[in-house]
């Protein structure tokens, strides 16, 4: 889809430590341009940090980095101009209207009076906060400040956006919503990170990389890391799971077990051929009850390649 | 050019938060007005009608006399009368009086015999002669009261007798500049002006930093183009007017309602001001790259706050501490402003020719601001 020098953001061996805890260790990532690229990991998985040493805030502790053509830490400030940031809490003025954190952020990045005016107006109504241009920050909801916090960090026209945990308090409506104006700003050639915990709205990522630990496990279209996974998915519907679950958890062979309501979703190990004839000759499962290989989800891939799973179990 | 938007930027934006902080506005008018009338009514060195007792044991004519002639003074005002020394005493202990005059039984012949009143000098020899005429017992804890009391001590007689003033030549003349009337209010006016920046000034700017990184706005701003020290001179230049109007408050209502002199020109006070303020100001700033909330930074405002009420001279006078206090005292720029203050505001004095003073604050700004710039970059990692 692209050559060499359509890509936003590389960086090659990039590692950032806190006094004894590395944050991010050893990542090498390459996200190219017009694409949204996602970040999977649990909390402290090292997303933000990743995110702050892309925007030149953090500066590395080994590794290289290089953002649209400019080489970090030394070129931060150029580079400045050229992204917007939409951080994980509410980070603009509560105590001011939404026009007014919106004038405010566009004085900051030099935007002249004429500028400001027709872009906020513009952006006022991509971003449905018309009628709204006069209330004070603070006083909104969550999806509401997600827009505001979404129309700033994008008043300058950025070819680069980062979003720390967009959605974490939005409503799944009004994610929904957010998720189309991301996909018309990459229309319009914006170039776009987000970190998530949400394992839908990583499937929404042209590509992904799943952290833990600030180790990257995995990365790929989400189909492509589906279509790798390292273990098959069985469903068991059957009775009294909670039991089979432990016993089921113990083997080898099997990385985790979880519960959806009725069934069991069994990860079992690619090494095993038939992993339906593996499970049914265990005894273990009434001969009436179904065992079926299913699709493998997004969780099932983040849920194998992350954690010790052959000790905790998955649900 | 895109500097100076971007300051105009975070200065307007401050502006906006404070009309819509209504505390904070209140505040910054009723500290003034409330600290003024405050210390200017509550703090009085020149104490009139301590409530005293008497036991008189004489009970003559002579003896009411006394009695008004000490009521005529001011000082004392006698609210209880006691028959005995025991029962005065007792109202000493029980804080109903602070003070007891008793009166002996042979208080006109010790009053006869009265040096001060002008019969004449008679031989030194002679004990009777030198013998007070009445005794005071004071509760001495409050030594403000207790020098009160003693200025009696050598309180004239002769009205007593109605006899001419018997005048004595003073061993020196004294000549009370800039406050002839002794009104203390005169000399707290002006380091209240002191006092009161340190308080707000250091408070809101530390406050105000802090709030920026307690609510999470740093982490936007960080990721703007604006640099630290943009953000520092925007947020800095508001409370620079908002100094400058506690200063009209506190001098506009000292001259208008205690009739406190305003000698210097206006534009050696502004000058002055403008000095301290921003002496002041930078202080906030290395308090607010120290702390990690509105709290601390309020806690470290009041550790700063208290040496300067108590150390700079405004209640207290310099002289008088010991050298180490007065090490202290010279670290604070509330000490060098309130000298400042004084000499323009009492005595008319120009701000450079105070040229100590002045060069303190100067270099105190400038290695504040060094020391804030430096942390202040530290924090972004």
């Amino acid at each position: 889809m692209s050559t060499v020098n359509e890509v936003a953001i590389f960086a090659k061996g990039l590692t950032r430590k806190f006094g004894d805890v590395t944050a991010v260790n050893d990542l090498d990532l390459m996200v190219e341009k017009q694409t949204i690229y996602g970040f999977l990991g649990p909390n402290g998985s090292g997303k933000t940090t990743a995110i702050r040493l892309f925007t030149g805030l953090l500066k590395p502790t080994s590794g290289s980095i290089n953002v649209l053509g400019l080489t970090l830490p030394n070129q931060a400030n150029k580079l400045r101009m050229q992204i917007g940031y939409m951080t994980q809490k509410f980070s603009l003025y509560d105590d001011l209207t939404v026009k007014e954190n919106l004038q405010f952020i566009g004085k900051i990045y030099g935007l002249s009076a004429k500028e400001q005016k027709s872009r906020i107006e513009e952006l006022l109504s991509i971003y449905q906060l018309n009628s709204l241009s006069t209330q004070l920050s603070g006083s909104m909801s969550g999806g509401q400040k997600q827009r505001l916090a979404l129309a700033a960090a994008v008043i300058h026209k950025p070819k680069l956006l980062f979003l720390d945990e967009p959605t974490s308090s939005v409503d799944p409506e009004n994610r929904r919503e957010f998720w189309e104006q991301l996909f018309d700003l990459c229309d319009q050639g914006t170039t776009i990170l987000v970190s998530t915990h949400y394992m839908d709205e990583a499937e929404r990522c042209h590509r992904l990389a799943i952290l833990e630990n600030g180790i990257k496990r995995a990365d790929g279209s989400p189909q492509e890391l589906m279509n790798k996974m390292s273990s098959h998915v069985v469903e068991i519907a059957s009775n009294n799971l909670r039991q089979l679950k432990k016993q089921l958890i113990s083997l080898p062979e099997v990385t985790s077990v979880a519960q959806l309501g009725a069934h069991l979703r069994v990860l079992v190990d690619k090494n095993i051929a038939d992993p339906v004839q593996f499970l049914s000759q265990l005894k273990l499962i009434p001969k009436n009850d179904q065992i079926t290989i299913v699709r493998p989800s997004l969780e099932d891939v983040f849920v194998t390649c992350t954690g010790n799973n052959l000790l905790n179990g998955g649900g | 050019m895109k500097s100076l938007q971007r300051v105009q930027a975070i200065i307007l934006k401050e502006l906006l938060q404070l009309k819509r902080d209504k505390m904070t506005f209140g505040m910054v008018i009723m500290i003034p007005f409330i600290q003024l009338l405050l210390f200017a009514y509550a703090i009085n060195t020149n104490i009139r009608d301590i409530p005293v007792g008497l036991v008189d044991h004489s009970q003559s004519a002579l003896s009411r006399i006394l009695k008004q002639t000490v009521v005529a003074t001011g000082i004392v005002k006698f609210t209880h009368q006691y028959s005995s020394v025991k029962a005065a005493q007792a109202a000493i202990d029980k804080a109903e009086v602070r003070a007891v005059l008793i009166i002996p039984r042979d208080v006109s012949q010790r009053l006869v015999r009265h040096p001060t009143v002008g019969f004449g000098l008679p031989p030194s020899s002679d004990q009777e002669n030198s013998r007070p005429v009445a005794q005071w017992l004071v509760d001495g804890s409050d030594t403000v009261i207790a020098a009160s009391i003693k200025s009696l001590r050598n309180m004239p007689l002769v009205e007593l007798l109605d006899k001419p003033a018997n005048r004595n030549t003073p061993t020196f003349e004294v000549t009370l500049l800039y406050n002839p009337e002794q009104r203390s209010v005169v000399n707290i006016v002006p380091g209240l002006v002191g006092v009161i920046l340190t308080m707000t000034m250091i408070m809101f700017t530390s406050a105000a930093i802090v709030r920026e990184q307690e609510r999470g706005n740093m982490e936007m701003l960080i990721t703007t183009p604006l640099a630290p020290i943009e953000l520092m001179i925007g947020k800095i230049i508001p409370y620079i007017f908002i100094g400058a109007l506690q200063v009209i408050i506190i001098l506009g209502i000292g001259h208008l309602l205690f009739n406190v002199p305003i000698n210097g020109g206006l534009t050696q006070l502004t000058l002055a001001t403008f000095l301290f303020i921003c002496a002041s100001l930078v202080l906030g700033l290395v308090i607010s790259t120290i702390a990690k909330n509105q709290l601390q930074s309020m806690q470290m405002t009041i550790f700063i706050l208290l040496p300067s009420i108590l150390l700079s001279g405004f209640m207290f006078p310099y002289e008088g501490m010991p050298i180490e206090a007065q090490y202290i005292s010279e670290v604070l720029p509330a000490t060098h402003f309130i000298r400042l203050i004084r000499g323009v505001v009492l005595r008319d004095v120009a701000v450079v020719e105070m040229t100590f003073d002045m060069v303190w604050l100067i270099t105190f700004t400038l290695i504040g601001l060094i020391v804030a710039a430096m942390r202040f970059k530290k924090t972004l990692d």
